[in-house]
């Protein structure tokens, strides 16, 4: 479990963040979602300490990250996974070698050990044939799925996905967050995404967190969307005229 | 621009400090290093050999033709050649060559893993970046850099060699003799010396150039160029401290 308590962060005399406080429960799909601007990557950012809040307390279980100091922050990433949204994938490295990097830098197994690992890994995430392919020669799908097995292979406790859909068809978008929910609660993990994927709500949207110009806007999850009154959430999620007439259609057909 | 200055001063200090730490995986680093050492070695060689040869022929040349036989004795060709070569072409104009094409592929490659999220990405697998990405070309220059220099060297006295010898400007007994006269073995440690610094510089400031790129490809452009002019600036500079030290 993750827990923000009342995040501020300020860039110079911009306040992105004033006070969030929400927490992400173990073994959900937890979302962050929100227009462009609303703070969702710096949020993010902050959750996987790449940055520091200016106020406020971040909680990975009972450690306050905020209060670690260097070494200890690196030893606490070893328990973390994290997809890019450009999948980050090392370039000079095929499929197979980017999914053993971690293994190769932060375990003492043997070569077979690592092997199996890498094996299971691409078996997981249905990447069998590619192991010798370099990032340029697959498809945007394709690494994203390196990103996950990559993000996964030492079994962290907690992942984070930035944008796992973005650039990528509706069909492979679905593909990849089923893959992400199905991982999360296999192995019990505290998964955190950041998107703007109305598919991803509604699909994989156990705990979801609305951010709105820095404020957390509201909180549910997918089955509350539709009956929400919210109006920062319908109309964020149910933006076009489309969908609006989809939603009232829904909601008189209840 | 004081302050700029000695903000980015500062800022290089910082990544240097953060290199020193002990490594995640000592394999790992020296997997990298010996990358580093083929990809700053074999990948420069043709082009510090061809402009060491071209270097070593013009100043040959250039020699015989000021000095042309009048009052200076013609085997002063090699004797000059030599030292020339030996105390500054060799390390200084290597280290300029090496800080163009060597510099701005560290500069590209570490910004580019700026720009793609990959040292975010080392960093939350919890990777000290700076000490990985940096570190190991630094070692690699360290050894790497005055072998070539080394190199270099003798290349420039053969370029020399074969412009003037050949040619008819002097004969081949007074270019070797002028080879083996007043030959001063110190020269060689200012070699070295120049090298090994020099070496540093043109992987370190290239390295920080990048490591902190922000934005596009403008900013990464732009990165590239810094890193080339200022290694260059910071060279001379280091070249006319050395050389005011040890001569």
């Amino acid at each position: 479990m993750i827990r923000a308590v009342d995040i501020k962060k300020s860039f110079d005399d911009v306040e992105v963040l004033k006070g969030i406080s929400t927490v992400f429960e173990k073994g959900k799909t937890n979302l962050i979602i929100g227009r462009s601007g609303a703070g969702k990557t710096v949020f993010l950012k902050l959750l996987v300490s790449l940055m520091s809040p200016t106020d406020g307390d971040i909680w990975y279980d009972d450690v306050n990250i905020t209060t670690l100091n260097k070494r200890e922050l690196i030893d606490l990433r070893k328990d973390i996974g994290m997809l890019f949204q450009g999948s980050a994938l090392f370039d000079s490295m095929t499929v197979e070698e980017n999914i053993r990097f971690p293994l190769d830098m932060f375990t003492k197994k043997t070569k077979k050990e690592k092997q199996d690992r890498v094996d299971e890994m691409i078996e997981v995430v249905n990447l069998e044939g590619s192991n010798n392919k370099y990032p340029g020669e697959i498809s945007g799908g394709m690494q994203k799925r390196v990103g996950i097995a990559r993000s996964i292979v030492l079994n962290p406790k907690y992942l984070f996905c930035d944008e796992p859909n973005s650039g990528l068809d509706p069909k492979t978008s679905l593909v990849i967050d089923e893959l992400i929910q199905k991982i999360t609660r296999e192995n019990k993990i505290t998964t955190i995404i950041n998107t703007h994927d109305m598919n991803s709500v509604m699909e994989i949207g156990e705990k979801i967190n609305l951010l709105h110009q820095g404020r957390l806007a509201w909180v549910g999850n997918k089955d509350e969307v539709l009956e929400s009154d919210n109006e920062l959430l319908q109309n964020f999620i149910f933006a076009s005229p489309f969908l609006q007439r989809l939603r009232k259609r829904a909601m008189n057909n209840k | 621009m004081i302050l700029t200055f000695f903000y980015h001063l500062g800022r290089f200090v910082n990544l240097l400090k953060l290199m020193i730490a002990r490594p995640e995986n000592g394999g790992m680093y020296w997997k990298e290093t010996m990358r580093q050492m083929n990809d700053i070695g074999i990948g420069s060689l043709i082009i510090v050999c061809m402009i060491a040869l071209f270097i070593g022929a013009v100043s040959a040349v250039q020699i015989a033709y000021q000095l042309g036989g009048q009052i200076v004795p013609m085997y002063y060709t090699g004797y000059i050649v030599r030292d020339m070569t030996i105390i500054e072409m060799a390390p200084t104009l290597t280290c300029l060559v090496l800080a163009g094409k060597v510099g701005s592929n560290i500069a590209a490659e570490i910004g580019g893993m700026r720009q793609k999220e990959q040292i975010d990405a080392l960093e939350i697998m919890g990777v000290n970046t700076a000490a990985y990405l940096v570190f190991p070309k630094i070692i690699a220059a360290l050894f790497v850099v005055p072998l070539l220099v080394a190199i270099a060297a003798f290349v420039a006295i053969i370029g020399g060699y074969l412009a003037v010898v050949p040619t008819g400007m002097i004969t081949e007994s007074e270019y070797v003799f002028g080879l083996r006269s007043f030959f001063v073995p110190y020269n060689i440690t200012i070699m070295f010396v120049k090298a090994v610094v020099f070496g540093v510089i043109l992987t370190s400031i290239p390295a920080y150039q990048g490591y902190f790129v922000g934005g596009g490809s403008m900013e990464l452009g732009q990165a590239n160029m810094n890193a080339v002019v200022y290694s260059n600036i910071t060279i001379l500079f280091f070249d006319f401290i050395i050389t005011l030290m040890m001569t």
